[in-house]
């Protein structure tokens, strides 16, 4: 099964009429979409307005792939369950958020290549049929980088700043 | 060093919904064996943080000035009877008033921007800069020796 998200925030028709489309061309694999408010219908696969946060968490473990837009939230669980992530990002000018963050947010994990990215709808389906046929990435730890929960954990209980190397220039 | 011998820390650990929210939860073992207190805008989340205070308070977004406010007013609360020593946000409104209140109240403060503003910091995260005692990007490339720092990310 491959799961589609668009987030709880707001729709993203673009994603899902693409998704759709693709799915009439595979009616072998089956399709589950959580449209959001979206005013468009899916015709070709299974979709639900929300997903509750343990029930997504269930489907995703369970999923062959995910699709989604370029949502934290959503890459970063994709990440810890190990599936593999195709993400298109959202577009300002096309105000499906307020800004062309998930643009960046996009390119600059493309270039990490911890997820596959369709930067439109048109390269979506090459994509995802790219995407079916790699293997399934590596699980993430569960928690943040040890750095950062140091750094965090010295400030909290020892009132201990980081020292970094942008505070001291001279230091290597 | 002795924190054994201290009294346990109290951490308010803040942020709205989605990618906030799961960055937040990636940072909890920097709390590990303090009195956390979670606050988020989605009652669902409770499942995230079993066993563990959490409170849910209304979404809002800058252009909704009423929810704003009644926001506002339940973070106030809230920090008023936590009484935190440290509060931690990764975003975005409810993180930013916890961290004004909570200096007000003494505590000191932790801004983690999200991961997702690889090309400067968040709006919220420029505005919260100067009550934000920890004020920390995830992105190596945006420190500058002015802040913000960069320690690590939730990846």
């Amino acid at each position: 099964m491959i799961l589609v998200t668009v987030g709880a925030q707001m729709p993203f028709d673009r994603l899902i009429r693409a998704v759709d489309a693709w799915a009439a061309e595979h009616p072998q694999t089956p399709v589950l979409a959580q449209i959001g408010t979206g005013a468009w219908q899916p015709q070709h696969m299974q979709w639900t307005e929300f997903i509750a946060p343990d029930e997504f968490r269930r489907q995703a473990a369970d999923a062959q792939a995910l699709v989604a837009h370029a949502g934290m939230g959503t890459i970063i669980t994709a990440l810890q369950f190990g599936r593999p992530l195709l993400v298109m990002p959202r577009r300002g000018d096309l105000r499906e958020t307020r800004n062309d963050h998930q643009v960046a947010t996009a390119r600059r994990f493309d270039q990490m290549g911890k997820v596959a990215v369709a930067f439109d709808e048109h390269e979506l389906p090459n994509r995802l049929d790219t995407l079916l046929c790699s293997s399934p990435a590596d699980r993430i730890d569960a928690h943040a980088s040890p750095d950062l929960i140091n750094a965090l954990r010295g400030f909290i209980l020892d009132n201990q700043k980081p020292i970094t190397a942008t505070d001291s220039p001279a230091q290597e | 060093m002795n924190s054994s011998k201290q009294r346990r820390r109290r951490v308010l650990a803040i942020s709205s919904g989605g990618g906030h929210w799961v960055q937040l939860l990636r940072l909890g073992p920097a709390w590990q064996g303090c009195d956390v207190t979670y606050v988020t805008v989605n009652r669902a989340y409770r499942s995230d943080v079993p066993d563990t205070p959490f409170r849910a308070i209304n979404d809002a977004t800058r252009w909704d000035r009423l929810k704003l406010l009644l926001m506002c007013a339940r973070i106030l609360s809230i920090v008023l009877r936590v009484r935190p020593d440290v509060v931690v946000s990764t975003g975005a409104a409810p993180g930013y008033f916890a961290i004004r209140f909570g200096r007000w109240c003494g505590a000191r403060t932790v801004w983690i921007d999200s991961i997702a503003n690889v090309e400067e910091m968040s709006m919220t995260g420029r505005l919260v800069r100067s009550y934000a005692d920890l004020w920390l990007t995830q992105w190596p490339h945006l420190a500058t020796a002015d802040g913000p720092q960069y320690v690590g990310a939730v990846l």
